[in-house]
């Protein structure tokens, strides 16, 4: 598939606009067969323990309604591809999409591409909009206007293995970030082929998992339209995170690794401590993926000097497409998926939710390792609301924000890089502000 | 409309009336009307998309082409070509990476090529052999690569590890990623090269070869001095194929080390790089930009290796 060059592709994409164009100017005029209330609903999804549930579940909703669900599941990448051509050229061939609100969430609502939901989300009481959490709802409202509804939440918890903590004379996971850097490195120290910790190392897709770091050192990506990643507390926590990996991690470690590769260094038995997302929890913990399911242990984020400070986010969320012709029936389906019995079937499925009353339910935490759902409280409580810069030109500015960390990673001394950072990240704040 | 689906109406019109005005307008504009289908074939899917790319990154398009956008000229071409940080590298590595890979798989291919010409025993399974690694997806080979140059759970360092060689970072080093993604290129597009060439042999006579051994000449030089210089056309082809299409690999880099060419662009090349900008950064009008630039490289190097073909055909 990827074998097309790009010039080919942006050639058919540039191609697939201008046809697109034609389209919409053609059928604002008032013809055709798929007017409002087409029984057939185009939903695109993304790959996730969510989307399966979803999935096993559609059976119900299709009987309820009549409606007949297609479903379009796409990895992360390939979905944020489909929705740039397809949103582009303003098809409305998807009506319900699943997207990242901290991500797209800024970019889509500004291009006009999310269908305004503010009175839907108010019309029905059952339903109940106000028992979501408030963190979450605030990266779906766009300028007083909710465009989305938080499906999935997560948090940053430490991973780690309790028979190499007894192994290397330690009896509790560490409290603070100086304990995770001692005991990592008395994991390595016994044992040189397994890694005291393991991370997210790619420069962009480490910022999140970065933050909780930068956070608990008591700093942050920016503050009132000035950019932070220079200041002493983000530059410690530069040096704290690439030199953890570097003096603790995995030999030869690469600057590429996003999640899979990381957790599957941990799962394989690599690795000691591993900091990541609780909503991917089950890669850890099930016996088909991990070789290490029964001996991986959860604990609340270390504390730094100013204190345990986690991300505490809502990663996906289901929106409609203000340019499909379906919206009244798209809706039923956001409503349907995240009712109230649809969120605590999927929190016990392993998804944590954004719903305050599933939560408060114990059924709703009544399928958790003990000590993960322990860890997920803490983090819920001191948590923050985001977990990288919220600017519409995500991608660039945590390509930005990323580099010291690559940098203190490979050795170099990450204070130098932060100043260059901050300098470029301002700018990208700026242009935004104008 | 009409003119295209006349030719399949004329039998019938000439049995009934001679010579109908349409008819003759028809016949004298045959050659436009054949040609008709493919023209439009051509405007619809090459001259509108480039037209349209053109526009596109003579304006500031950012984050959806529907967006206002307003025509800036050649700004953001001034910016690309003064840009050292991301773009001239990308440059740098795309000759870079085809130079090196192309170089290798075309003396790689013509040793395989000369190997295979005189018949053996167990021919078809070497040549069977040779083409796996051409049929695969190059996606797949990517991920296989991939997980055999991991450096701490991959095959390659376990193999090295046996006969006494410690770990290497390959995929996952700074500077030897670039290296190791040449290695893939060149393992997996020899056998093209090597197919073209054997094509290429199989079609020489016999006779030059027999009149040089009768002359004493060695293997080499029969090689050196009379295959080889028969070749050249064969030769230019393999390189243009393979060149045009190296200058443009994605796949391979792609799946080793995703999006931007790995955390310090190690492996980014024009291609990855002007995938990046519209699909990662929403910068249509650059990233147009940067695609019309390679556009226009590809053609010149095309254009100076066939000049070059045509040259060699009229020594």
């Amino acid at each position: 598939m990827l074998r097309r060059s790009v010039i080919g592709a942006s050639l058919a994409m540039a191609v697939a606009m201008g046809l697109a164009a034609c389209g919409s100017s053609g059928s604002s005029g008032g013809s055709g067969d798929s007017g409002s209330g087409s029984k057939t609903l185009r939903v695109t999804l993304a790959n996730h323990v969510w989307t399966e549930n979803i999935k096993a579940a559609l059976g119900d909703f299709e009987k309820q309604t009549g409606l007949k669900v297609e479903v379009t599941q796409l990895g992360e990448s390939q979905l944020s591809d489909q929705y740039n051509v397809k949103l582009n050229a303003g098809a409305s061939d998807i009506d319900v999409m699943m997207y990242r609100p901290l991500q797209e969430g800024k970019l889509f609502a500004k291009n006009g591409y999310l269908a305004d939901l503010s009175k839907d989300v108010k019309a029905n009481k059952d339903w109940d909009f106000s028992d979501f959490q408030a963190g979450p709802v605030g990266t779906t409202t766009y300028k007083g206007k909710v465009v989305g509804v938080p499906i999935i939440t997560e948090r940053e918890v430490l991973y780690y293995r309790k028979d190499l903590l007894a192994k290397a004379g330690l009896t509790a996971p560490p409290k603070t970030l100086d304990e995770l850097k001692t005991a990592a490195a008395a994991v390595k120290a016994a044992d040189p082929g397994v890694a005291g910790f393991v991370a997210r190392t790619d420069k962009s897709a480490a910022v999140t998992q970065f933050s909780s770091f930068l956070y608990s050192f008591g700093g942050d990506f920016d503050k009132n339209g000035k950019a932070t990643v220079n200041s002493d507390a983000a530059k410690q926590a530069y040096a704290f995170y690439g030199g953890l990996l570097k003096d603790s991690g995995p030999a030869n470690v690469s600057t590429d690794m996003s999640w899979p590769e990381a957790m599957a260094i941990f799962t394989q038995g690599k690795a000691a401590f591993y900091t990541e997302a609780d909503s991917l929890y089950k890669n850890a913990t099930d016996p088909a993926k991990s070789k290490v399911a029964d001996t991986v242990g959860f604990a609340p984020f270390p504390a730094g000097p100013a204190g345990s400070k986690p991300y505490n986010i809502p990663s996906w969320a289901l929106g409609i497409n203000a340019n499909s012709k379906n919206q009244a029936n798209a809706w039923k389906f956001i409503e349907w998926a995240t009712s109230k019995e649809q969120t605590l079937a999927q929190q016990k499925a392993g998804v944590p939710s954004a719903r305050t009353s599933v939560w408060a339910n114990p059924e709703g935490t009544s399928t958790y390792p003990k000590d993960l759902a322990d860890a997920i409280a803490a983090s819920a409580k001191g948590g923050v609301a985001h977990d990288r810069p919220l600017v519409v030109k995500v991608s660039q500015v945590r390509e930005v924000v990323g580099q010291p960390i690559v940098e203190a990673i490979t050795g170099k001394d990450p204070a130098a890089s932060a100043d260059t950072a901050n300098q470029a990240f301002q700018k990208f704040l700026d242009d935004e502000q104008k | 409309m009409a003119a295209v689906t006349s030719p399949t109406r004329s039998p019938s019109a000439r049995s009934t009336s001679p010579d109908p005005a349409w008819s003759r307008w028809a016949n004298g504009h045959r050659k436009w009307l054949f040609a008709a289908p493919a023209m439009l074939f051509v405007a619809v899917l090459i001259v509108i998309p480039l037209t349209w790319t053109i526009y596109l990154s003579l304006t500031d398009a950012e984050g959806s082409v529907r967006a206002e956008s307003s025509f800036i000229g050649f700004k953001n071409y001034v910016d690309v070509l003064s840009d050292t940080d991301r773009f001239w590298p990308a440059v740098l590595r795309t000759v870079a990476f085809t130079g090196i890979a192309l170089l290798f798989e075309v003396v790689l291919g013509m040793a395989i090529a000369l190997l295979l010409w005189r018949p053996f025993r167990g021919q078809r399974w070497v040549r069977v052999a040779i083409l796996m690694p051409l049929v695969a997806t190059p996606v797949a080979v990517g991920m296989m690569w991939r997980l055999i140059f991991d450096p701490n759970i991959g095959m390659a360092n376990q193999v090295l590890g046996w006969v006494g060689i410690g770990p290497q970072p390959w995929l996952a080093g700074r500077s030897t990623a670039l290296p190791t993604t040449m290695f893939i290129d060149i393992w997996q597009w020899t056998p093209m090269v090597a197919l073209i060439l054997l094509a290429g042999l199989t079609s020489l006579s016999d006779e030059p070869q027999e009149a040089a051994r009768i002359d004493g000449a060695s293997a080499w030089q029969r090689f050196r001095h009379v295959t080889l210089p028969l070749m050249m056309p064969t030769v230019i082809v393999a390189i243009l194929l393979r060149g045009i299409d190296a200058l443009k690999t994605f796949d391979i880099l792609y799946a080793t080390k995703g999006r931007g060419g790995g955390s310090f662009h190690e492996v980014e090349t024009l291609n990855v790089y002007a995938y990046g900008l519209s699909f990662d950064y929403n910068e249509y009008g650059v990233s147009s930009a940067v695609l019309i630039i390679f556009f226009l490289i590809i053609i010149g190097l095309m254009w100076a290796l066939t000049a070059r073909r045509k040259k060699e055909a009229n020594r």
